[in-house]
Parts: structure tokens; C-alpha cells; sequence
């Protein structure tokens, strides 16, 4: 069985953000780049699934993106992927990552192709399903267990109020969230050694046109003054919810 | 010249630091209080491959080079010192003692347990009557034909009861001086060895520090490193690349407190604004910063004369002293910009205070670093 991780390289999550270009384009000097953490979470799931089954014979982890990714992919290999592929395109909007995916994976033999739910910067939640569509596969979102159990897969997902199990045969694409594995792991020196030797191929990409165009990022507001009330004074808090706020 | 670390650098860095935020930091200040040894984290630092970075993959390290090292110490001294010295010990003065200096028996019997982490070392130089001065052993080492027979007493052993490996340094010929010296692998659980009661420390609290004694140990010849009367200069030798663990520690010491200080000072408010505004807090801010850049960059300097397999003697010295000093003004001025809240545990300032302090002492002395730097500069 062979497992594919699909792999965002996203700013750190304490990254301050800023734009360039009047506001066009997020500003990456001096960024910190690393996996995204649900796709890191992903990629935690089939390590485990590797060591504690041995019914898997590699996994993939797969990027969309600039020569900027080739450390993140580096550290993928470093914690154990067997392999990595970056597809050397700017990721200009979900689709035209999704699509880039897409033409790679239909000439491979994945059998799970796993995405985070969603990636730290822009938060589309777009790609997983976009990806099962263009590939004509099923496709299970808000995963949050994942186990092999004989010959089939057994999918845990968080619904509304519960959860829901259920079983789902191979190929398909698999969007995880939290809980599909605990801790992300830390590179050992073995494996920052081997990963020097693991293979990390670029391919060109097919230049699919996006269908989004970014025309101004803003920051949210700052947050405004923190006020503290004594508990003991509840009409405070309602006469300033009223009078200041107006939201009353 | 290239300031660039290398993509591997950088990694073992982010390594070092997820290692150090995500599981050092949630129980370092109990650890401290209760003085209590960091196991659970001793075994994660050797599944991760820290307490033999530097050995070649030739006997199970990780062969990473010692710019690597420096940015590995720093991270883990950002957050805990006592289990950066454990990991500095190791690799640096017993790890490289015996890959430099072993035989190949030796190195495969000895060396790979101690650098994949299965087993911990310990390097016991010290004595009651001679810590800078180590030229004056007491502790003897009599040759007896198959073995020699240790008797004596050596001082704050870092590692001391929880290592399975000893490097002991030992008088053989006491009338050759320094140059009877002679350095030997010793099984922890030898016959006739006793660990006194764990030292209360003012700080590193949670490394676990022992003074022990030989009496009638008998030593196997083949465990003696080097030729008879090399102990000496084996000790010095391997105190060099000491150094540079110790500096890195002193360093991320430095810019542990260094972090914690500016969050602090763009949070608190004094007189209608966040007391960074304020140009007195401003300016130490600055100052620290300074300092930490310096020391950096000559621990860096020594770590790359080392790599590239040139004289890091005096480099390695320098950053050392300078290191471990500023690491004492910095973290002073920590506490000071924290204010009352420095003063009691939870802000960890205070505690990367009193672990400066050791850095300025142990491994040489910032008196004694500044006698090789001086030495060298006047002969």
C-alpha cells in the first residue's frame, strides 16, 4: 500500500504578518517556513500507520511550490517519508494546486492520498476536495482517526453532536483534522543523516490558470483595550455593552 | 564568508527548538525546585540522536558538525540548562575523548553505546585539591602489570550517579607531574566505587551532580586512552571542544532570557505605556542584544575552526569566557526589566540567572579561559 501526504509550506504560525505590492501580496521576507500543521498531522498518521502495520511500502509527500519548499520537504524526509516530489509553480490559488496535484498523482499508484482539512495561511479548505473531484475519486473530509484493519480502511470523522465511522474502499482522498494524530514528530540526527540521501524530485508543473485572483489583503483590526469589571457590578458591564458598545 | 547556516543547520536548530518548547519547557521549573534528574527527556534526547551528535555514524552518532552542535545547545539551553549539560558532556568531553583518542577496540566497546544515547558518560577531571589547577592530581592510578589500581576522590561529576561510562583522569607517575598523568575508561559499576549524595546546587538543579570515590578499583590495561603519562594532555585536548558546549550553553542562557525579556517588556505597562517604549528599557534591550550577537558569533568561529580541523583552542576559549559573562549580564538585567516578577519562579528568568552563573565557573573558569588567551597571545 502506498500513501501520499499532499504538503503546504506555510509561514510559522507566529510569523507577523504583513503585504507588498500595495497590499497585493503577502510580504515573505525573513518568514519562517514550515509544514503546515494539518498536513504535518497527516503526515504523522502514515509514519505511524508504517511502523505499526507494515502494510505500507512507502509513503510520498507531495508540494506545490518555489525552491522555498525544498526545506520543508527535506524535513518530511528527515522524520520519515520515503519520498518527495515538488512541483516547481508558485501556489497561486487552490485550484491551480490542486490541478498541479491532480496531474502528477493520475500517472501514480496511491492507494491513500491524504491533505490537511485546511493550510495555516489561507485557510481555503479547498484543495482535498478539489483533488478527489479532478482525480473522479471518493473523498472523506474532517477525518480525525484513520486505522487499516484487514483489507480496508476504517475512517473516523467529527459530525455535528458525534461522530461518525465508517469504512471506505482504495483509492481515495482522505482530509484530516486534529486528532488524526497526536504529536508531530521531531527529526532525529539519524534521520536528518538519511534524509540526505532520500530522493527529492521537481517536476515542471503544467501551468494550470487559477481561477482566483488576490486583489488586497488587510489586517484585521487591532484589538481594542481589554476592560475588567468586578463581578460584583454586573450593571457596568451592561451599561457600557449598551451605551459604549451598542450592542445591547 | 557566509553567515547562511546550511538547510541540515537549520534543521537540527528547528529540532532542537521543537524539542526544548514542546516537552523541556513544561516541567522545568518543578524540575528544578525538587532537583530532580530530567529522565524521560535524557531518553528523548537519545532517540532524537543528541547525546552523540557530533560522533561519526561510524559508531552509531549522528556525525553532525559542531556549528550544528552550537545551534542545538543554544536552543536546548533556552529553556533548560540542566539537560544541556548532560548532552553537552557527553558528546563533548566523553563522546570525543574516546573517538579522538580511543583505540578501535575501544571506540566499538566504549563509544557506541555512549553515542546512541543507550548509555551516559561522565568525565572526572575534578578534585577536592584541584579544579583549575588540574595539573595537580590526587587521585592515583598504580600500575600493577595486567591492571592498575585507582584510589582517590574527584568533585562535582557532572552525570555523576546516573552515568555508565567514566573517562577518569588519574596520577600514575607522580614524580613525572603532569606528564604521569593518565586518562581510562572505567565501568561505573566497578568494584570499590561510591557516589556521594546528590550536590544542592544554586542552579542546573536538575543535572545530577556527585563527587565520587575509587578505592582499590582495579582498572584493565586496555581501558588506559592514549600512551602512558597522554592523561594530561587528553584532558586539555578534550576540554577545548568542552568549551564550546559550555559557551553554547552560557549562549542560549543568554538568549533564553534575552526572548523572555522582550515579550515582557512589549506587554507590561508603566506610566500610560508598554515599559519597551520607555528608553531605559529600550537601551538594555539593545545591549543585550549586542552581547548576544557577539557571543554567537565567536562560539560559531571556534565550531567552524573545529570543522574544518584547525587550532580552535584559543577561539573555543574566548567564547567561552565571553560567553559566560554575558550570559551573567543578561540574565541579570532580565530579571531587572521583569522586575518583581523576575524575582520569583514562573517568569524563568531568575533561574537562567542562577544557571549563568555556573557557566562562568564550570569547565574552566572565566579566569582561566582568559589565561589561554592570554598565554597564546603573549608567547
Amino acid at each position: 500500500m502506498n500513501i501520499l501526504v499532499c504538503i503546504s509550506n506555510v509561514p510559522d504560525t507566529t510569523t507577523k504578518i504583513r503585504f507588498k505590492d500595495n497590499n497585493t501580496r503577502f510580504n515573505d521576507e525573513g518568514v519562517q517556513w514550515i509544514i503546515n500543521p494539518w498536513d504535518e498531522l497527516a503526515l504523522t498518521r502514515a509514519l505511524e500507520l508504517k511502523e505499526q502495520t507494515g502494510k505500507i511500502d512507502s509513503i510520498t509527500v507531495l508540494n506545490v511550490g518555489e525552491k522555498v519548499s525544498d526545506a520543508t520537504l527535506r524535513k518530511a524526509l528527515a522524520v520519515g517519508a520515503d519520498k518527495a516530489i515538488r512541483i516547481d509553480a508558485f501556489p497561486k490559488d487552490a485550484f491551480s494546486v490542486a490541478s498541479e496535484m491532480a496531474e502528477y498523482i493520475k500517472n501514480e499508484s496511491f492507494d491513500i492520498i491524504l491533505t490537511g482539512i485546511e493550510s495555516s495561511d489561507y485557510n481555503n479548505s479547498a484543495v482535498g476536495s478539489m483533488l478527489a473531484e479532478l482525480l473522479g475519486l471518493p473523498s472523506v473530509s474532517s477525518i480525525s482517526s484513520l486505522n487499516l484493519e484487514d483489507d480496508t480502511v476504517k475512517l473516523t470523522r467529527e459530525i455535528e453532536g458525534g461522530q461518525e465511522t465508517l469504512t471506505i474502499p482504495t483509492p481515495f482522498v482522505g482530509i484530516v483534522q486534529k486528532g488524526i494524530a497526536i504529536e508531530p514528530r521531531i527529526p532525529a540526527m539519524r534521520g536528518i543523516m538519511m534524509a540526505r540521501k532520500k530522493p527529492l524530485e521537481v517536476k515542471n508543473p503544467v501551468n494550470t490558470e487559477p481561477l482566483v485572483e488576490y486583489t488586497s489583503f488587510e489586517l484585521p483590526p487591532e484589538k481594542g483595550e481589554c476592560k475588567i469589571y468586578d463581578p460584583e457590578n454586573v450593571e457596568a458591564l451592561i451599561d457600557d455593552l449598551d451605551k459604549e458598545a451598542k450592542i445591547l | 564568508m557566509n553567515f547562511e547556516f546550511t538547510e541540515e543547520q537549520k534543521m537540527i536548530q528547528q529540532a532542537a527548538r521543537d524539542f526544548a518548547q514542546r516537552e523541556l519547557i513544561t516541567d522545568v521549573i518543578e524540575r528544578d525546585e525538587k532537583s530532580e534528574y530530567p529522565t524521560s527527556h535524557v531518553k528523548k534526547l537519545a532517540v532524537l540522536g543528541f547525546l552523540g551528535m557530533l560522533v561519526s555514524s561510524d559508531y552509531d552518532g549522528g556525525g553532525m558538525d559542531t556549528v550544528s552542535y552550537v545551534l542545538a545547545m543554544e536552543e536546548i539551553s533556552k529553556v533548560d540548562s540542566s539537560v544541556s549539560v548532560i548532552m553537552s558532556v557527553n558528546n563533548s568531553l566523553v563522546c570525543f575523548g574516546i573517538e579522538a583518542y580511543g583505540t578501535e577496540e575501544q571506540k566499538e566497546k566504549w563509544l557506541k553505546p555512549l553515542a546512541s544515547g543507550e548509555k551516559i558518560g561522565a568525565f572526572l577531571l575534578s578534585e577536592p585539591d584541584a579544579g583549575s589547577d588540574a595539573s595537580s592530581q590526587k587521585t592515583k592510578a598504580e600500575d600493577k602489570g595486567d591492571y592498575y589500581l585507582l584510589n582517590g576522590t574527584k568533585n562535582w561529576i557532572t552525570n555523576g550517579n546516573t552515568a555508565s561510562t567514566y573517562i577518569v583522569i588519574a596520577q600514575t607517575h607522580p614524580e613525572k607531574k603532569h606528564k604521569g598523568i593518565n586518562a581510562f575508561l572505567v565501568d561505573r559499576n566497578s568494584e570499590g566505587i561510591s557516589v556521594a549524595p546528590h550536590e544542592n546546587k544554586m542552579g542546573m538543579r536538575s543535572s545530577d551532580t556527585h563527587s565520587v570515590t575509587f578505592t582499590d578499583v582495579k582498572v584493565p590495561k586496555e581501558n588506559r586512552l592514549g600512551e602512558d603519562g597522554f592523561g594530561f594532555k587528553f584532558a586539555m585536548k578534550t576540554l577545548d571542544g568542552g568549551r564550546i558546549g559550555i559557551a553554547s550553553q552560557a549562549l542560549g542562557i543568554a538568549s533564553g532570557a534575552f526572548e523572555r525579556s522582550v515579550q515582557y517588556a512589549k506587554e507590561r505597562k508603566a506610566f500610560g505605556t508598554e515599559i519597551a517604549n520607555h528608553q531605559a528599557i529600550a537601551f538594555k534591550l539593545s545591549d543585550m542584544k549586542v552581547k548576544i550577537e557577539n557571543a554567537r558569533n565567536l562560539c560559531l568561529k571556534a565550531a567552524w575552526l573545529k570543522d574544518q580541523g584547525q587550532p580552535y583552542a584559543v577561539a573555543s576559549a574566548m567564547a567561552k569566557q565571553y560567553a559566560a559573562d554575558i550570559a551573567m549580564d543578561v540574565t541579570t538585567e532580565a530579571v531587572q526589566i521583569h522586575g518583581g516578577y523576575g524575582y520569583v519562579k514562573e517568569y524563568h528568568v531568575e533561574r537562567l540567572m542562577r544557571e549563568a552563573k555556573l557557566t562562568q565557573i564550570y569547565e574552566g573558569t572565566s579566569e582561566v579561559q582568559k589565561m589561554v588567551i592570554s598565554r597564546d597571545l603573549l608567547k
